[in-house]
């Protein structure tokens, strides 16, 4: 790893106060958001931050999360750096805005305090909200914890205002577990992180004046902006995201090893974070804040001569297909944990788009479905643990008595 | 705001270019496309409109051609004020950094009024209070007519769409017109105003007007939809006047508050006896057209009386907030 020449602050915040002080430091033009609980202190905080000009930035406090993102797309199209943040509800409130930020390829960062999705009614974390979103067009990287959630707002910004990219970026933290835990944070200076995202650049368009222009909404340049297009014409721009998409998973790796070579700090390839896998029979495929707990019991399991392994998935979208085969290649037994639900589906959405993604793998371990933490209930290291024995007895008898688990569950 | 009056010319409509330019895909006697076309002749200087999904925004955006030579925004149908938002306070911030020439840009949102009065009520309500300085113009032809004519809160009493169709039991729509300028007067907007093709010099003016605040601005323009209307294509500037006429529809502006009757409605209030009937207004108008039915008929004298107490309503208005 890098060279850690630059001096770094240490600063202690919660997940979301990284993610607003992050923010801050990027040179955002304009945030337009919306309250929602567990997401709530980021805007607390960016307001503290107009309020006392500590930022260059239009804040837009709208009347919906519908406005918040409408105003974000338009503010973005308009050649503006944008930033908005929502959770659940307001996620879905969102929707069918989602879309049109993918589809109009507006760089908008949205951070996403992954909370459940009424009814009944509940503000505690899981990934109900954002997974619902899978196929909104949106880039997905979810964090493990504080630190990482600082960092890849940053990485945000360099990946989806990437001429080649141009798509919209979710980053989620896990509600309440890592939007309200207050951790040790080490941020790098704001100009070290402004030099390292640069400024917004465009990518250039034709427009139907003939002249060849940056794409944003200017007098000088005039250009239509979210047209009709039917059946014509509407396939191929839709085709054309799906390669926003293919540069985007080169953009994230490339971005992360540039952000190491800046901070020390690195997340697996940007699309993958292995722990202890290369010579791991068992393993369980998890995203986001649980792969911390897990790598305690990893240590202890290796303690007792058991071969576990974790792969975090960082990166949902573009989906990891190959990192995913190439990581899984020795493996005996698999679980993937989902903190959301597909019902009537087999399993959840990771669990889905793994065993999919190794349908053609050469070698396919075992990959058994374990759905856990539905509105924020607790697995504690001891239950969390039970997976990998079950793990253990499945590697050894080449079976598994069940696909589907409902972890953690009183039935 | 500024108190100048803008005096439009013929003259000056047709030594502006146009635009929202020729070849889109509006119906013939189009009450909209009109009211667009004229709209942008008031333009003054750099500007960005803004535009809800609807009748409009598809006849002049189908890809790969347009109808706009000025840059133009859609993202969907509830979010006009929401955009209008967002590119204000883009330009704003990207101005005051040197991101961007420094000088205004206008910023105009377009919106029917399923996308004003009903689905893009909230979003409108929202951008209003937080004050951005942009014109929001409702082109109001009275329904859904993209989607095939049904009711909007802003289709009157009485007319048959096809979701509030004149049946054999309910005689087309039971509700009242929403009260929308009363609504965006109530949060005690800069410049509100009403405004009809016909009386194009009047519309001009009151465009210039709402873009010269600083602030937002709101523009209430009657567009007859001869489709919707069931009525003749020729006759669009004829509906535009009648209603007018017969009050129906009055024309006034409001700055900060001060309701005043525009010259046409003005005239009227001055000389009652050139108020036309109701009829004159609704008979040509497949969509009332049953309510000529002797069955009906009582309806016809209900909206009448209904009018006219909006009317005197009106007239009082305007009298107590003389400067």
């Amino acid at each position: 790893m890098a060279q850690q020449q630059i001096k770094q602050t240490i600063l202690a915040m919660n997940g979301d106060e990284a993610i607003a002080y992050a923010v801050k430091q990027c040179d955002v033009d304009v945030v337009a958001a919306y309250p929602i609980t567990p997401q709530t202190i980021i805007v607390e905080k960016f307001s503290e931050y107009v309020a006392n000009g500590e930022v260059q930035t239009q804040y837009v406090c709208t009347e919906s999360e519908h406005s918040a993102i409408t105003a974000c797309i338009a503010a973005g199209a308009t050649g503006a750096r944008t930033f908005t943040a929502s959770a659940s509800a307001g996620l879905a409130l969102m929707h069918e805005m989602l879309f049109v930020t993918s589809g109009a390829r507006v760089p908008v960062v949205l951070a996403v305090a992954n909370r459940a999705l009424s009814a009944p009614l509940n503000i505690h974390g899981d990934h109900s909200d954002s997974m619902a979103e899978r196929d909104s067009g949106w880039l997905h990287i979810y964090a493990e914890n504080a630190q990482e959630a600082y960092d890849s707002i940053i990485q945000a910004f360099k990946i989806a205002e990437d001429v080649d990219v141009s798509l919209p970026i979710f980053i989620g933290v896990d509600g309440f577990t890592i939007s309200h835990t207050l951790e040790r944070v080490d941020t790098l200076p704001e100009d070290v992180v402004r030099r390292f995202i640069g400024t917004r650049s465009f990518p250039m368009v034709l427009t139907h004046e003939g002249k060849t222009v940056p794409f944003k909404l200017d007098p000088a340049n005039p250009m239509t902006m979210g047209p009709n297009a039917l059946q014509n014409f509407y396939y191929e721009f839709k085709r054309q995201q799906e390669e926003g998409m293919r540069n985007a998973y080169k953009k994230i790796q490339e971005v992360n090893s540039e952000y190491a070579k800046l901070s020390g700090r690195s997340y697996g390839n940007g699309l993958i974070d292995p722990y202890k896998l290369d010579d791991a029979e068992i393993a369980i495929i998890v995203i986001g804040s649980t792969a911390g707990t897990l790598k305690v019991i990893v240590d202890q399991l290796r303690t007792e001569g058991i071969k576990a392994g974790i792969l975090r998935i960082r990166t949902f979208r573009p989906f990891p297909v190959d990192e995913i085969k190439n990581a899984l290649r020795n493996l005996k037994a698999v679980a993937v944990m989902d903190k959301s639900m597909s019902p009537g589906g087999l399993g959840a959405a990771v669990f889905s788009e793994v065993r999919n993604a190794l349908y053609d793998a050469a070698h396919r371990p075992i990959i058994v479905s374990y759905i856990f933490g539905l509105g924020g209930r607790d697995s504690s290291p001891n239950d969390l643990r039970r997976i990998y024995d079950d793990l253990a007895r499945i590697a050894k008898s080449g079976q598994a008595e069940k696909t589907v688990t409902y972890f953690g569950l009183r039935e | 705001m500024s108190t100048q009056e803008w005096k439009f010319t013929a003259k000056d409509i047709a030594a502006k270019p146009d635009l929202f330019l020729s070849g889109h895909r509006a119906c013939a006697g189009c009450g909209p496309a009109t009211v667009l076309r004229l709209i942008m002749k008031a333009t003054r200087g750099p500007t960005i409109v803004t535009q809800a999904t609807g009748c409009m925004e598809i006849v002049g955006s189908i890809y790969p051609y347009t109808s706009w030579a000025l840059p133009w925004l859609h993202t969907a149908f509830e979010t006009a004020a929401a955009n209008a938002s967002g590119i204000e306070a883009a330009l704003k911030i990207m101005r005051k950094k040197g991101k961007i020439k420094d000088e205004h840009v206008d910023v105009i949102a377009l919106a029917g009024d399923g996308g004003t009065y009903d689905i893009g009520l909230q979003a409108l309500s929202g951008a209003v209070e937080r004050g951005h300085d942009f014109l929001f113009v409702l082109y109001d032809n009275e329904g859904y007519m993209n989607t095939g004519i049904q009711r909007s809160s802003s289709t009157p009493i009485g007319a048959s769409t096809t979701t509030s169709p004149a049946g054999s039991v309910i005689p087309g729509k039971l509700e009242k017109k929403k009260p929308i300028t009363d609504i965006m007067l109530a949060h005690g907007m800069e410049y509100v105003a009403t405004a009809t093709p016909y009386y194009w010099k009047d519309l001009l003016s009151k465009v210039r007007k709402g873009l010269e605040v600083d602030g937002p601005a709101f523009l209430h323009v009657f567009s007859p939809c001869p489709r919707g209307w069931r009525s003749e294509p020729a006759k669009t500037m004829e509906y535009s006047k009648l209603a007018v006429e017969s009050c129906v529809f009055p024309l006034w502006e409001a700055v900060n508050g001060n309701r005043q009757l525009s010259t046409p409605s003005k005239v009227i209030a001055l000389a009652p006896q050139k108020k036309k009937s109701l009829k004159d207004y609704l008979e040509g108008q497949g969509r009332f057209r049953h309510l000529f039915t002797p069955q009906n008929n009582h309806i016809v004298d209900e909206i009448q009386q209904a009018t006219d107490e909006r009317w005197q309503k009106l007239l009082r208005q305007c009298q107590t907030s003389q400067p």
